[in-house]
């Protein structure tokens, strides 16, 4: 028998090294740039793929060990609150509909995510970043199924889940974060980091995040905490890898400082857009409420987003060009976005309502300066006009922004009564927005957006009717053919909650009360 | 250039005229949003101004408790942001009114629900 060898371990430093950069190497038989085509086009010169600091130096073998540890723990109790029935000890049905966004524009996403991070992880020539966005690909692959997973015992018992991946692709208001995700997967490599790992992830995640998870843990739900605390860990390390990358780019060559800059602008103004569904979400669809936007927004954007952006001043850095006006709409913007759902809500797959009269007193308080001035007097008309069986649905489709697809319904910066409109013409035809920095985003690359899928212009050019409709028939009911393309049930998924099958199924499972919830 | 890109390719707008059944008008009234956003319709050019306003303004904007009361002779309208006066009489083509141009209204004394904007 052979005597057995001890073999010397090696250091994890070394490992890393072994496992990683020694997995690559300088092409011989191929031009490297035709290897590698996809990372000189943006005009980002790098000299020294060597320098890239790893932010977490971590090998495929750890990786799996940890997420299957945090695997185990989260279909432990994903299991438990199937098998209790936990959809009962959550605070309120009109909970899930914060659960339905994000099955719908959230969850998405993340498989957008580990497309895009698929790309550039072959992508990069240098062999650190390459790993680095292999990781985080499969991370965003996790976070798919297992978002799936945890809410897929609420489809069970609610409306407004049973098509999500399906919907994305289609329905009006989801174009915004799926024309958000493929507008960064269209772009090189460089953009696609500076998009998504610095700008959402690093700047912004917080305010995708916390008020998800924590808004789960206030109204009872422990399968949405649970997934929040297994996919934490991960985010930190997407959050590294976005500050990383920044760093990279701006101490390679001074010439990527203004080209970072003008996708620092961009996509801050992108992220800080879609994150208009959270607003709402947050200050109107959970029953018992974390915190406000406003004040989200002031802890997370206002207070860190100027530290960081002091701190990378050192390189020529400064603040984008829209986080003044993106201060400024804190508040006014979740109220917006309400009050577009509410009057739409026969076109959307989740239910909305009028906050009740504790829940208004609430968003007073919050805002001071604007909730009981501008938007609590048509929320007060709105509720009387229901209750005379005039519930308010609005029938004409909205004008969107060319760039962030979003309704045209954000107002002028320091003029809440007055919508902002911008323009802009482009060969034969005018092009729209809803802000000076959508329209900065269009002009600067307006061959990209006169491309864009605008929901409401497929809809008038006759392309989302279900096959085969005739639209010139007699009596034809254009949003009901929509609808019917879109799979939506009409008047299970959609319209009022007050008049909702998830309420009087809950209501009944818990014995025909209705719930009592303070926020 | 704005086009970033590794070769050239060829770049067909999404919404031209020729898409659409007739040319899209975006619509906003001023002021009151409980109409969230402006609207947008496709709407014949020889459609007479008049029967706009009449029609196809009532049917959008019918539903709000205001919409009665707007004196059409008071009120101003703006064209991409531009002071523009539409003669009754005549055509939203024969008006300069062509795919994609955006109109707004203001009705001057109403201020919505409440005089909240809405």
């Amino acid at each position: 028998m052979d005597a057995i060898v001890k073999r010397k371990k090696i250091g994890l430093k070394q490992r890393y090294q072994t496992m990683t950069r020694d997995l690559a190497w300088q092409t011989s038989y191929q031009d490297m740039d035709k290897v590698f085509p996809y990372d000189k086009y943006e005009g980002i010169v790098v000299h020294d793929w060597d320098e890239w600091e790893d932010p977490f130096r971590l090998t495929m073998e750890a990786y799996w060990k940890y997420q299957g540890q945090k695997e185990k723990k989260l279909y432990a109790v994903i299991d438990a609150f199937a098998q209790n029935n936990g959809q009962l000890g959550i605070s309120d049905a009109r909970y899930v509909n914060a659960l339905k966004l994000f099955i719908q524009g959230v969850t998405p996403l993340e498989y957008c995510a580990h497309r895009g991070f698929a790309h550039v992880g072959r992508h990069f020539t240098g062999a650190g970043a390459r790993v680095a966005a292999q990781m985080q690909s499969i991370d965003e692959l996790r976070h798919y199924q297992t978002e799936t997973h945890a809410l897929s015992h609420y489809n069970k018992h609610f409306n407004g889940m049973h098509e999500s991946n399906y919907w994305f692709d289609r329905v009006w208001y989801l174009s915004v974060p799926k024309s958000f995700f493929e507008d960064a997967m269209s772009g090189g490599p460089f953009e696609f980091l500076v998009a998504i790992s610095f700008s959402f992830e690093y700047v912004l995640t917080n305010l995708l995040f916390v008020p998800f998870m924590s808004g789960a843990a206030h109204n009872g739900d422990m399968s949405t905490v649970t997934f929040g605390f297994s996919a934490q860990s991960d985010e930190s390390r997407h959050m590294t890898l976005g500050i990383e990358c920044i760093k990279f780019l701006l101490e390679q060559d001074p010439a990527n400082v203004p080209i970072v800059q003008r996708w620092i602008d961009k996509w801050f103004w992108r992220g800080y857009r879609l994150l208009t569904l959270v607003a709402m979400m947050q200050d109107y669809m959970l029953p018992k409420r974390v915190m406000s936007w406003k004040e989200a927004w002031e802890m997370y954007a206002e207070s860190s987003g100027a530290a960081l952006f002091k701190d990378l001043e050192r390189y020529g850095i400064r603040e984008p060009k829209g986080w003044k006006d993106a201060c400024e709409g804190k508040d006014h913007i979740s109220h917006q976005a309400w009050n577009t759902f509410y009057t739409y809500n026969a076109a959307a797959a989740f239910h909305t309502w009028v906050p009740n009269e504790e829940e208004m007193e609430w968003l007073s308080e919050k805002y001071p300066e604007t909730f009981d001035r501008y938007y609590r007097p048509r929320l007060e008309y709105y509720d009387q006009q229901h209750k005379e069986g005039e519930r308010f649905y609005n029938k004409t489709l909205p004008m969107l922004c060319q760039v962030c697809q979003i309704p045209m319904f954000f107002t002028e910066p320091n003029d809440p009564t007055s919508i902002c409109y911008r323009e802009s013409d482009y060969r034969d035809d005018k092009y729209h927005f809803c802000s000076d920095h959508c329209k900065e985003i269009f002009d600067n690359e307006p061959e990209k957006y006169i491309q864009a899928w605008m929901p409401v212009h497929q809809i008038h050019q006759g392309n989302c009717f279900p096959e085969g409709t005739d639209p010139t028939v007699d009596g034809f009911d254009p949003l009901a053919a929509v609808l019917e393309y879109y799979r939506i049930n009409v008047g299970s998924d959609n319209f009022d909650f007050a008049d909702s099958e998830d309420r009087r199924n809950f209501m009944e499972w818990r014995g025909g009360e209705e719930p009592e919830v303070s926020p | 250039m704005s086009v970033c890109s590794l070769k050239p390719y060829a770049i067909e707008p999404k919404d031209s005229r020729d898409k659409f059944p007739a040319p899209l008008l975006f619509i906003g009234w001023e002021h009151h949003h409980m109409f969230c956003a402006p609207v947008c319709i496709p709407v014949p050019g020889q459609t007479i101004f008049r029967t706009f306003t009449d029609e196809i303004l009532q049917e959008i904007y019918g539903a709000h408790p205001e919409f009665t009361s707007i004196d059409w002779k008071a009120v101003t309208w703006l064209k991409s942001g531009k002071v523009f006066t539409p003669r009754f009489d005549f055509s939203l083509a024969e008006n300069g009114l062509g795919h994609k141009d955006v109109i707004r209204f203001k009705t001057p004394g109403l201020n919505g629900i409440k005089g909240s904007n809405s």
